[in-house]
């Protein structure tokens, strides 16, 4: 049965380095660089006709278009519209990544911990100057609410501290680990088809509807990636 | 597991700030103006055909209202037509049967002027019978010419009896 860590390894493909800093191209990098293709072809060559009555591609495109448009309407309001394509571009990226993924044995960037965590601490550090540029040292306030007793000051601002600075751990993790779970299941189960022969059919059809329900994780993490970015951005420029 | 391997961060998040940031500008600057433009092409021409067609709309009414206007005031045009006809033929019906009125009487009154002169002409005539006969009478009774004057007046008295 096939190592299911196997299909994590990192493999530089060019190694560089410069002033000391590894950044070889990987199998990584590359399914990076063909989500950003992939999403920009599809996002241009969809709307090229720019047809009054859209086709199928160009309906695509507009729906993702005004579902995180909405998303941040109803999320941030319209003091938002300004984040609207960062908001959008991380959507895709992260969607393309988990997509990309469930092609067999194609490389799932978003299953790398440092790569969530990396979009995760822009988020949390944008957010978090977006905050202090609109209200000033009143950001603060996130900390300690509006009319809550002083003396409870002592419980609630370590609890919302750790809970503001646990945001970026919660949004890289949740996605690495649904990513990276998911991803060892389908090889596992692939290794009970292979081992099992003719009674492999069972796991087989298991194998299938799990299938289906990676798909549907790969949206809705990407999803809930989003939204919470959102609702991180809400806070910043509304606070409480 | 090689998630955790610190080896591969440095490379995967270069190559995560290359190709993020390569998406975000050509999102930003070409995909999404350009969704974005067709999006509002679109309610742009849903706005403008709702304008048109309440627009149009306005003009069907004012038509219809135009219309019925027209239609009142040709039928108020059309009565007065027909009443003065009406009356002018009324006027014309009732001079006609005055002058036929007139026409009538002044040949009733000639009439009558005839048949009393005929009456006259007639009544002379029966004095002149009547004197010839009386005197005849009075000459074979008598026998010898009777009185002119008194025949006259005795012809005279009896046409008056006889006559009222």
């Amino acid at each position: 049965m096939a190592n299911p860590i196997e299909q994590f390894k990192i493999k530089p493909l060019i190694p560089l380095e410069v002033g000391g800093v590894d950044i070889s191209f990987t199998n990584s990098a590359v399914m990076m660089v063909i989500a950003v293709v992939l999403v920009t072809a599809f996002l241009t060559l969809s709307v090229r006709s720019r047809a009054l009555v859209p086709g199928r591609w160009q309906s695509m495109a507009e729906v993702f278009y005004e579902f995180i448009a909405g998303m941040l309407r109803d999320n941030v309001g319209s003091a938002g519209r300004k984040y609207f394509p960062f908001i959008f571009t991380l959507f895709m990226f992260v969607l393309a990544g988990n997509l990309l993924g469930m092609v067999p044995g194609a490389f799932t960037y978003t299953s790398h911990v440092i790569v969530t965590f990396g979009m995760a601490i822009v988020v949390f550090i944008g957010v978090t100057i977006i905050g202090f540029a609109r209200h000033g040292t009143h950001f603060l306030r996130m900390f300690f609410p509006e009319g809550a007793p002083l003396a409870t000051a002592v419980i609630l601002v370590p609890i919302e501290v750790i809970s503001y600075f646990s945001r970026p751990f919660s949004l890289a993790v949740r996605l690495f680990a649904n990513m990276t779970v998911g991803h060892i299941i389908l090889k596992v189960l692939g290794g009970f088809v292979v081992a099992l022969g003719v009674f492999g059919v069972v796991p087989f059809a298991f194998l299938g509807a799990v299938t289906v329900l990676e798909f549907g994780i790969a949206m809705l993490q990407a999803y809930v990636f989003t939204i919470l970015s959102c609702i991180y951005l809400h806070d910043a420029i509304h606070m409480h | 597991m090689p998630q955790f391997d610190p080896a591969f961060f440095a490379p995967q998040l270069f190559w995560l700030a290359v190709t993020f940031i390569t998406l975000y500008v050509l999102m930003a600057k070409v995909a999404l103006p350009k969704i974005g433009a067709v999006l509002d092409e679109r309610q742009r021409k849903i706005d403008d055909n709702l304008d048109k067609a309440a627009q149009l709309k306005a003009e069907a009414e004012a038509a219809v209202a135009a219309y019925e206007k027209a239609l009142s005031e040709s039928r108020a045009h059309a009565h007065s037509v027909i009443k003065e006809a009406s009356e002018r033929l009324a006027k014309q019906a009732e001079e006609r049967t005055r002058e036929l009125n007139a026409k009538l009487a002044e040949q009733i009154k000639a009439g009558e002027t005839r048949i009393a002169a005929a009456k006259d002409a007639a009544l002379n005539n029966v004095r002149e019978v009547a004197l010839d006969v009386a005197g005849a009478t009075v000459a074979r009774l008598v026998g010898g010419a009777a009185d002119q004057a008194q025949l006259e007046a005795a012809v005279a008295a009896a046409l008056k009896e006889a006559g009222q």
